[in-house]
């Protein structure tokens, strides 16, 4: 049985104007050591998801329904108590902007110790040997003098080391980087990826890596789900995701990156933009921006506007869409036939 | 970078921070330090500095009432600015008519600031029903003035423990009074920026620690807070003691035997019309001045401290 299991997660928001449904159906999982990335544009449902395995989402967001497992045990409806025990322990998680994730008022050491001694019962001088342990295999110059510096003393990329140290203090089995590289510099992104890699290696921590940046999932992960408009769309090995995208979502983000481009043409891009959680459309919720939503005599296909399509197989990897579907069907079909 | 990096004292810090920096520039705010430093002082230390000593009715000589000040035809050397209607040496029961004063003041404050500084940190962090309710309760607060509140505490007070309770108790039930009507002041503010500071990064951060709410609220979003705190509290330093006086003006306040700066004044009100005005001038101008370098402080703190003003 793998450390996480995701199945069917259900996450609604309660807003004035009826419930938005922020992740439909969710399901993945995750083993010891494994890491796996969360692909998708703004606003697909990547940090919502994220949030949810600690059960952190605020009001008015709740876990509607489906099943969050962490080493056997059972996340959603756990009390605040419980949960505690795991977030920051067992699970951390690392944001976006290391210039906002640090409290501007406490020096570096102190969050540190109190993030140790809120989860064991150790004093002050161990752990402070620890913090300052966790800062050196972060590599940062001069760790005994971090110790008592406060967040604005120090760089993006300095601060971003340190709050993977922070992340990496409790040995936890699962780290949540939610856009970890996202604030920084280029030439630091690079620096800090290889090193929060590295780390995970090392330690054989798992990684979930919550990003839009296509390359870097594809260097960093085992395995890769693409979002969109809260719902997985495929999932896979990302190796074979990358090379040889199934859906026209995915093929599309594939196109859109830079290098896809002829040099002195304009980039490509998918036409239109997500739609709002609040007004989904019917069928397929990419049928508005996809290719294949209509036939090659320029028909519109019924299924696509009208059926949210399920998961098929294809290889190893799982897709939603119905030209894919389809694709499969009239493959087994030919195949049945030569056999036949 | 290897170089060994210094680690800055607390003391480096001050003496680096825009505050003494700015502090050192401003002459207005050195002098009102200045003036508010030895007024303080010379409360504080009024047993030592003061000629006579007002509490000891064996020093008192009603013969001795109503002289005038120095320079002013009439007086005794004894009594450099003269005495009041009872034969008091005015100056030294300015001195401990400004402790008294002072001690209310900040006690006042202290207590508003545990308590607005508390509800503000709950409301504004809780959110939803704790918010609506704690709210509800400043606002009901405040819809009722200090003096309302402060009649209406005295009488019942006055009324059911007597008034040699009263007056023996007067320094805590002033300090209780104005604390107790002024807290949402302070809750308002705080809540205010609990507000801004709670959707900041490493609020969800520290949740993602698995730190809890109550380490959360004071440990981290509390520091966060306190610089308007400060400039409020010289705001309401001065206010609790306008208050104080204004309530013993009105007889409310101390009493008689025990005066503060507010109750000397109204003391000498009778006697402004029969000539013996310095028994209520020279109180008056030492009220004035108190809260006039209060005020002027508060107002350089807050140009300090506001990031909004702060290069304009």
């Amino acid at each position: 049985m793998s450390l996480l299991e995701v199945s069917d997660l259900d996450v609604r928001f309660a807003l004035r104007q009826g419930e938005v449904r922020a992740l439909r159906n969710v399901s993945f999982s995750l083993d010891r050591g494994e890491r796996l990335g969360i692909v998708g544009e703004s606003g697909a449902g990547k940090s919502v998801a994220a949030f949810t395995l600690l059960n952190l989402i605020a009001r008015p967001g709740f876990i509607a329904g489906g099943s969050i497992r962490f080493d056997g045990q059972e996340l959603t409806g756990l009390s605040d108590r419980t949960l505690r025990k795991v977030r920051g322990n067992r699970i951390s998680m690392i944001f976006q902007d290391p210039m906002m994730t640090l409290n501007p008022v406490l020096s570096i050491g102190e969050q540190m110790i109190e993030c140790l001694r809120a989860h064991r019962r150790i004093s002050r001088r161990e752990a402070r040997t620890i913090a300052l342990h966790k800062l050196r295999q972060v590599q940062i110059p001069s760790p005994e003098t971090r110790l008592d510096q406060y967040p604005h003393e120090l760089s993006g990329g300095m601060r971003q080391r340190i709050i993977i140290a922070i992340a990496l203090l409790l040995d936890p089995d699962i780290i949540i980087a939610d856009e970890p590289t996202t604030a920084l510099d280029v030439t630091i992104q690079a620096e800090i990826m290889a090193l929060l890699l590295e780390l995970c290696e090392k330690h054989n921590v798992g990684l979930i890596l919550i990003t839009h940046d296509l390359g870097v999932v594809s260097q960093v992960t085992q395995r890769m789900l693409v979002m969109y408009a809260g719902r997985v769309i495929e999932q896979g090995p990302t190796r074979e995701i990358i090379n040889d995208p199934q859906h026209p979502y995915t093929q599309g983000l594939m196109n859109a990156l830079p290098q896809m481009a002829t040099p002195g043409e304009r980039l490509n891009q998918i036409p239109g933009s997500m739609p709002s959680l609040s007004n989904l459309p019917i069928g397929c919720a990419f049928h508005p921006r996809c290719g294949f939503a209509n036939d090659a005599n320029g028909q519109p296909r019924r299924a696509c506007r009208e059926v949210v399509p399920e998961f098929v197989n294809s290889g190893n990897c799982r897709v939603a869409c119905h030209m894919v579907a389809a694709m499969l069907e009239e493959e087994q079909r030919l195949a049945k036939e030569q056999t036949s | 970078m290897t170089t060994q990096l210094s680690i800055p004292t607390r003391w480096a810090r001050f003496r680096d921070s825009y505050l003494l920096y700015s502090f050192k520039r401003t002459w207005s705010a050195q002098l009102c330090l200045a003036i508010f430093l030895c007024l303080v002082l010379a409360a504080f230390m009024a047993p030592w500095l003061a000629p006579t000593n007002p509490y000891d009715l064996s020093q008192i000589d009603i013969l001795d009432s109503e002289l005038p000040p120095f320079w002013i035809e009439g007086a005794v050397e004894r009594y450099t600015l003269g005495t009041d209607a009872q034969g008091r040496d005015l100056l030294s029961i300015i001195l401990y008519g400004t402790r008294v004063s002072l001690v209310i003041g900040f006690g006042a404050v202290i207590l508003q600031a545990i308590l607005g500084v508390t509800f503000g940190l709950l409301a504004g962090y809780l959110g939803g029903r704790v918010d609506a309710i704690l709210m509800r309760l400043a606002d009901i607060q405040l819809s009722f003035s200090t003096l309302m509140v402060a009649i209406v505490v005295g009488a019942v007070v006055k009324a059911t423990l007597g008034s040699s309770f009263y007056s023996q108790y007067a320094v805590l039930m002033l300090i209780l009074i104005i604390g107790l009507a002024e807290w949402p002041q302070y809750a308002r503010t705080v809540r205010a920026s609990v507000l801004a500071e709670k959707s900041k990064e490493y609020v969800d951060a520290a949740r993602v620690m698995g730190l809890g709410s109550r380490r959360i609220m004071f440990r981290h979003v509390l520091p966060n807070t306190l610089s308007p705190v400060f400039v409020i509290s010289t705001v309401q330093i001065a206010n609790a003691i306008i208050s104080e006086a204004a309530l013993s003006f009105l007889g409310l306040g101390m009493p008689e035997t025990h005066p503060s700066l507010g109750s000397l004044i109204k003391s000498g009100f009778d006697y402004i019309q029969s000539g013996s005005w310095w028994i209520t001038l020279i109180p008056g101008a030492v009220l004035v001045v108190l809260v006039l370098v209060i005020n002027l402080l508060g107002d350089w703190l807050r140009d300090v401290m506001n990031p909004r003003l702060y290069k304009g």
